[in-house]
């Protein structure tokens, strides 16, 4: 029986070939998209994987990550350097690094961080952060710059760069007295990072404090718990107040200081090293946000509790996959029209394949007749055809997910570099081979079709040969 | 001993007033040859349809080697036909992308039986009933059916049909499409092969020449006289 069905179906080898490739199209794209879609969101729900919370000032979770991870838009107020030393001490906290933003060089995003940054961000499903040359920034006039800025501009280790005050491209205060040194390239990720300038925090607030220490007050803490909650930093987004900057560093500086007064305070604070914290030999006043990473993972909850309970300043704490996800869902209308368009194209090719075995049946009486006639029951022809649809779907399958996996592994490569996607050569996953059991089925209740013709017409043709 | 017994058979399409068939009485002998005569449209086709079993006709009505083809059910007609019969058509026997060879195999294919009696090895059986057939080039025989002249086809399908040994050949025009020559040639060998194997003939022709060859010769219209 196979063997007949084999022969007949190598008889009509063209229209049998263009079915199993229609069907390999399909089961490739169905295939495909679902393994982008899946891949697109691990990847993204693990653009921080490394971090287990990101901590700001109180506002929308989504924003923080956002601004934090992406380096779009800003994280409303800043963080007192208090809190920061605060959140480091907390028992279940293993390890924190400390975040500025605010600045970019010619519109890409600078981040003012400390080198443990490289050793804990993670990217695109748990990749460290790869030197592609050149080492972290070790003093305070060093930067790491990633693959798209080096790229954009050709910097390389050593390359003298400028930074400039807000997020536009267009810089209203370029930052020129305080040039950075390019320590190191970081390797392409297909992530935000791609697009960021890395400096120490001392590089970040010099830029702020060299014209600003002779005009008015640079960096004194923020000491007055009374003020936090609606502290009137909460106007001060820096990235957006490109007006009020032109009128010079003092009103920037507002933000952290009450006062003029305080100026000599805040300079013998930070001469004197009045506040000792260990490893920290540079304390600025306020930052953006801070990555910190958990002793277990379990005691997510209970810092979360506590910095919103935490009196001396308004802090929100976000688990950066749940916002993520947050984030993802987003584009759900999107996901399910691609996955719309990947199932029609499979009922296409479906159909094409009905249509095939259909307008082929007429032709196709007198042997039946014929087959009829040596002995084969109307249920052996019926299974005839059926066992055709089995091997033009079994031969479209396997040449689909051949011809996805040759075109992942010839696009892969174009896919981590730009968008951070690795979909990798695997064997397909479970929802993979259910969707692919999926067509089959479908593609064999739809072969049913013209099978019963089939079986109707031998019932009612017998043995007479129409011509 | 009989091997198509016909008693009583009558016979219409499902819906249709009259009958096609009426047929009081008709036997094949065991290894007899019989010419039926019969024009276009007196029936022929389906008095073989109904021998073969293919459409549903009364029981007892058809007797082919002692079981009455009325009785049997869907599946069991099946195997009844393949078992039983040779089956030669008018033109077109053939699956067109199997070689001759294959196409002569095909009964012992879907029946034990006849792949039983065809021998120890059915290939060589073929082999021998094509190149008695007058199909002796192996080349020939394993090309595809589709490359094959139709007088050869037609050999091919008489070697199908006689392949295993089948109770009764029947022929349905299988000289409609040879010219004079070859028609001749083609009865005398289908003759001789039927005898060879003990098979009973029973060709349907309009073709009064080849008359001659038979060992009897029935006439359809007067046989089935209850036809209206």
């Amino acid at each position: 029986m196979f063997n007949l069905c084999y022969k007949s179906l190598l008889n009509r080898r063209f229209i049998a070939a263009l079915t199993v490739l229609s069907i390999a199209l399909s089961v490739a794209l169905i295939v495909g998209v679902e393994r982008l879609r899946t891949e697109a969101r691990a990847g993204f729900a693990n653009s921080a994987s490394g971090i287990d919370l990101i901590i700001a000032a109180r506002g929308n979770d989504v924003q923080i990550v956002m601004a934090t991870v992406f380096g779009v838009g800003t994280t409303g107020a800043g963080i007192s350097w208090d809190s920061y030393e605060m959140i480091e001490d907390l028992p279940q906290i293993s390890w924190t690094v400390p975040i500025m933003m605010g600045d970019n060089h010619r519109g890409y995003p600078v981040i003012g961080t400390s080198e443990q940054y490289f050793d804990h961000f993670r990217h695109s499903g748990g990749r460290q952060l790869i030197f592609a040359e050149g080492v972290p920034f070790k003093s305070p006039d060093g930067a790491v710059i990633g693959a798209e800025v080096a790229q954009a501009f050709g910097y390389t280790s050593g390359t003298e760069i400028v930074n400039a005050h807000g997020s536009g491209e267009v810089a209203f205060d370029v930052h020129d007295e305080a040039p950075f040194t390019v320590t190191g390239v970081l390797e392409h990720t297909g992530t935000a990072v791609d697009r960021m300038v890395f400096v120490s925090l001392e590089g970040f607030d010099a830029l702020h404090e060299e014209p600003a220490s002779e005009v008015a007050d640079p960096f004194v803490l923020i000491e007055a718990p009374e003020v936090a909650g609606e502290h009137e930093d909460h106007d001060h987004v820096e990235l957006d107040e490109p007006d009020e900057h032109e009128e010079g560093h003092q009103e920037h500086d507002d933000r952290h200081a009450h006062g003029s007064g305080h100026e000599d305070e805040a300079k013998a604070v930070r001469t004197s090293g009045g506040h000792d914290h260990g490893g920290h030999d540079h304390e600025p006043g306020t930052i953006n946000a801070i990555f910190a990473g958990l002793e277990e993972k379990t005691a997510v909850l209970s810092v979360q509790r506590q910095l919103a309970d935490h009196r001396d300043e308004a802090l929100t704490a976000v688990l950066p996959n749940v916002a993520l996800l947050q984030l993802w869902s987003i584009t759900s209308t999107a996901e399910t029209a691609l996955r719309l368009m990947a199932g029609a194209v499979a009922a296409a090719g479906m159909i094409g394949m009905v249509v095939m075995l259909s307008a082929s049946l007429d032709n196709r009486r007198r042997e039946f007749a014929i087959l009829r006639s040596v002995g084969a029951t109307p249920v052996g022809v019926f299974s005839l055809i059926l066992l055709e649809a089995v091997l033009l779907l079994f031969a479209g399958i396997v040449l689909g997910v051949i011809a996805l996996s040759a075109l992942t592994l010839l696009i892969d490569p174009v896919l981590a570099a730009n968008f951070g996607l690795r979909i990798g050569v695997g064997l397909p996953s479970f929802r993979e081979v259910l969707l692919i059991a999926l067509v089959f089925c479908s593609g064999l209740l739809a072969s049913i079709i013209p099978a019963l013709r089939v079986y109707r017409m031998t019932l009612s043709d017998g043995l007479s040969v129409r011509l | 001993m009989k091997t198509v017994e016909l008693k009583s058979l009558v016979f219409r399409w499902p819906g249709q007033p009259d009958p096609v068939l009426s047929v009081d009485s008709f036997d094949l002998e065991a290894g007899e040859s019989v010419f039926m005569r019969g024009p276009s449209g007196s029936g022929k086709t389906t008095l073989l349809s109904a021998i073969a079993g293919v459409i549903d006709v009364p029981q007892s009505a058809v007797r082919v080697a002692g079981t009455d083809v009325g009785a049997l059910a869907g599946g069991d007609r099946d195997r009844f036909r393949v078992d039983q019969l040779g089956i030669v058509f008018q033109v077109f026997n053939l699956l067109p992308w199997l070689s001759a060879l294959e196409n002569t195999l095909l009964p012992c294919r879907f029946s034990a039986q006849r792949r039983n009696r065809s021998g120890p090895d059915p290939k060589a059986t073929a082999t021998r009933l094509l190149s008695e057939l007058g199909l002796k080039d192996t080349e020939l025989i394993n090309r595809p059916a589709s490359a094959l002249s139709v007088g050869q086809q037609q050999r091919v399908a008489a070697a199908r049909a006689l392949i295993g040994a089948p109770e009764v050949v029947l022929a349905d025009e299988p000289t409609s499409a040879l010219d004079e020559e070859a028609k001749d040639t083609f009865v005398q060998l289908l003759l001789k092969e039927c005898k060879a194997s003990g098979a009973s003939l029973l060709f349907v022709s309009h073709d009064r020449s080849l008359e001659k060859h038979f060992d009897r010769s029935v006439d359809l219209p007067m046989l089935n006289a209850g036809k209206t």
